[in-house]
């Protein structure tokens, strides 16, 4: 037994917390642990710092200290200073932002884009009063009256097709309650619904718009679409294309999932179709092909035309992003959902959706992201974004030569928009995360 | 015998008598694929009566006491429920899972929702109770399991045994007739399983018809009035707890008591 500790212990004291023992503070400290930790550190913090610097050596001077902002040539600008020959956009400025839109008719896309953010600030923070979102709803219709002019009795006439729809899935069930199965009516009601505000927007809006103008007419001088450019058609196409595919991705996520073969059969056509097909493949139908399949004299607006494509080539990869969403869901979820009685509408607004769209996030904002950028691409079927607004530049005389100047400022238009988003889902994401410490 | 477990027996031959029945299961069988799971199920739940399933793992026992709420669909016999026949009617289903709670082995609280809007969601959308009176309820039950301070948390930030009890206060602001436990304890750390015990314990003096799939004998022992034992898909034996502990009739129960008891 000799030598032998014994095994026997009994702790006499509970030892006290203590504050961890306190680090070299402060920013040098900061510096020595984070940069300077290492000889392989040290030398990559140095070489990583002459290259900022030898880059902000050449952006400084060339873009701040040296540009030209006043002038009415490239020639002019050589003139003053060897810098960027900011003069450029200084002149095309407004040119950059609407395109050809009527110079005294600006103000109404301005209105629009103000408008904007008040339509989108309850979608996008909790804090916002709920009844905004009835102004929401209605905003599409009323930046549409203001960017195209015209009637007001159109858009109304649109609202009022909206309406109808819903009176007809809204009342019809009733109607026929007790002679038909109530799912079986319901669903009929739908397509009645789909059904009544089509045939509404097809024959009884334009009808309807000039027994309106008739007796009042209210309206705003109408502007073509030829008109709109640059960044106001970018953020046309991108908003709409954000707003509209978020939706019909869900729709399609969840139709993917559906039990019903048929449902389930087009939704992965619709995907699988779109998915397959480039973006610009696409824009060409919506500019050559599309007015084959209408019937003749219809007039369909290129724009129009363009954003539902668009909408529909990111509804696709939205659909995916989101079925990654439902799938990574624990399938306790839906069990626990379904065993309180919760109905499938109810499981998936209330429980999976809202689940599933949070583990989504990054992905959707990618795709928002990915959809913006591609609405350069309209260019190539003769839109004037910012992009297609360049090559009228580059050609003038005064400012031919000019490149660094007109592609950055497009970049950081781009990069404004794009570092918004992908730090609002981030916000996002950090206000969502609730109860994992 | 003690005085309690002949008490019970007793209290079971009057429910029996009474012939109130809360889940009738006749000639039930299911299949997974090729997979024959559950065998032939009869089974008559009395109402009141507190039932404890126990068999080894992959026995059926759990996929038994899911079809109740029609979490499994079965193909062949039939399962009626406070005399409600589940079939493949959407509406009969929602009823009927109304009517039965159930606790799941991972609590599945839905986090993205505080502890009492766990509790609320079911009643106000599917009852279409007033947000307030489905409040004051939720509250009740949150106390009653113990857990009333916690009710503004979200499950994240709870224990296990703190969440299982909010699972089955969320099951119980339904007021269901029926209750169904699929192992609510098995996911515990030991130190948890009391707290949760407890509450299910007290749930059963308060007379709810409960299904409880569990290994926990000291609590079959304490509250059950019929214990089921389960293996490869069929009910093998079934019997009032003190004759199914201290005299198993079939080879295979007594195998199985023998192991699970021998620690």
């Amino acid at each position: 037994m000799a030598g032998e500790k014994p095994v026997a212990f009994v702790a006499e004291r509970q030892i006290p917390p203590s504050p961890p023992p306190v680090r070299t503070g402060g920013a040098l400290g900061w510096a020595r642990d984070n940069l300077f930790s290492g000889v392989f550190n040290t030398v990559a913090t140095l070489l990583s710092l002459a290259f900022v610097a030898y880059i902000l050596a050449m952006v400084v001077p060339w873009l701040f200290l040296d540009s030209v902002w006043n002038a009415s040539s490239l020639q002019g600008c050589r003139e003053v200073d060897d810098g960027a020959c900011l003069a450029v956009i200084n002149e095309r400025f407004l040119q950059f932002v609407f395109g050809f839109y009527p110079e005294e008719l600006r103000w109404r896309p301005i209105l629009a884009f103000v408008l904007l953010f008040v339509a989108i600030w309850p979608a996008l923070f909790s804090s916002a009063p709920r009844k905004l979102l009835i102004f929401s709803a209605l905003y599409p219709l009323l930046a549409y009256w203001l960017i195209w002019g015209g009637s007001l009795w159109g858009p109304v006439g649109a609202v009022v097709g909206i309406a109808i729809g819903w009176a007809c899935i809204r009342f019809l069930p009733s109607l026929v309650r007790g002679r038909l199965d109530e799912g079986l009516a319901f669903l009929a009601a739908v397509g009645a619904g789909i059904l009544a505000t089509a045939l509404w927007w097809l024959f009884g809006v334009i009808a309807f718009e000039e027994a309106l103008d008739g007796v009042v007419a209210i309206g705003l001088e109408p502007v073509e679409s030829a008109r709109l450019g640059g960044f106001l058609l970018s953020t046309i196409i991108g908003v709409s294309g954000i707003a509209g595919s978020l939706p019909i991705g869900i729709v399609l996520a969840l139709g993917r999932q559906s039990n019903l073969i048929l449902i389930k059969a087009v939704c992965v056509g619709f995907i699988e179709f779109i998915r397959g097909v480039p973006l610009i493949t696409l824009l060409f139908v919506a500019w050559l092909l599309l007015s084959y399949f209408l019937p003749p004299g219809t007039e369909f607006d290129l724009i129009l035309r363009v954003v539902i494509m668009v909408t529909a080539f990111a509804s696709a990869y939205m659909a995916e992003v989101i079925r990654g969403g439902l799938a990574g869901l624990p399938t306790g979820q839906y069990e626990a959902a379904d065993s309180l009685g919760l109905d499938y509408w109810k499981s998936m607004r209330l429980i999976i959706l809202p689940q599933a769209l949070k583990i989504s996030i990054p992905g959707i904002v990618n795709t928002f992201i990915g959809l913006f950028k591609d609405t350069t691409l309209v260019i190539i079927i003769g839109l004037l974004d910012p992009v297609g607004l360049l090559q009228p530049i580059r050609a003038d005389q005064n400012w031919n030569g000019i490149v660094w100047e007109l592609y950055g400022f497009i970049a950081l238009f781009f990069f404004i928009f794009c570092f918004a988003m992908s730090r609002y889902s981030m916000y996002l994401e950090r206000n969502l995360d609730v109860g994992h410490r | 015998m003690t005085a309690a477990a002949t008490e019970r027996d007793e209290e079971r031959r009057a429910m029996t008598a009474s012939g109130e029945v809360a889940i009738d299961i006749a000639g039930m069988n299911k299949w997974f694929g090729e997979f024959h799971v559950l065998r032939d199920i009869n089974l008559t739940v009395y109402r009141g009566e507190r039932i404890v399933v126990c068999g080894p793992s992959g026995s059926g026992k759990s996929t038994l006491i899911r079809c109740i709420n029609a979490l499994e669909g079965h193909q062949a016999g039939r399962i009626v429920v406070e005399g409600t026949e589940l079939s493949s009617d959407i509406k009969n289903i929602d009823r009927i899972r109304s009517e039965v709670g159930m606790c799941f082995q991972h609590f599945n609280l839905f986090p993205h929702l505080s502890v009492i809007e766990n509790c609320t969601l079911a009643p106000i959308w599917v009852r279409r109770e007033p947000k307030k009176e489905a409040e004051d309820r939720a509250r009740y039950f949150l106390e009653r399991v113990k857990i009333g301070d916690q009710a503004l948390k979200y499950p994240g930030q709870l224990s296990g045994g703190q969440q299982q009890r909010v699972a089955i206060a969320r099951s119980l602001c339904m007021q269901p007739r029926i209750m169904l436990f699929d192992e609510p304890t098995s996911a515990l750390d030991p130190e948890m399983i009391k707290e949760v015990l407890d509450v299910m314990v007290d749930l059963a003096e308060s007379g709810m018809t409960m299904l409880v799939v569990s290994h926990e004998m000291g609590f079959a022992r304490q509250v059950a009035h019929r214990i089921i034992f389960m293996d490869e898909g069929q009910i093998v034996e079934q019997n009032e707890p003190e004759a199914f502990f201290n005299n198993p009739q079939s080879e295979r129960t007594k195998l199985f008591l023998s192991q699970i008891l021998s620690h």
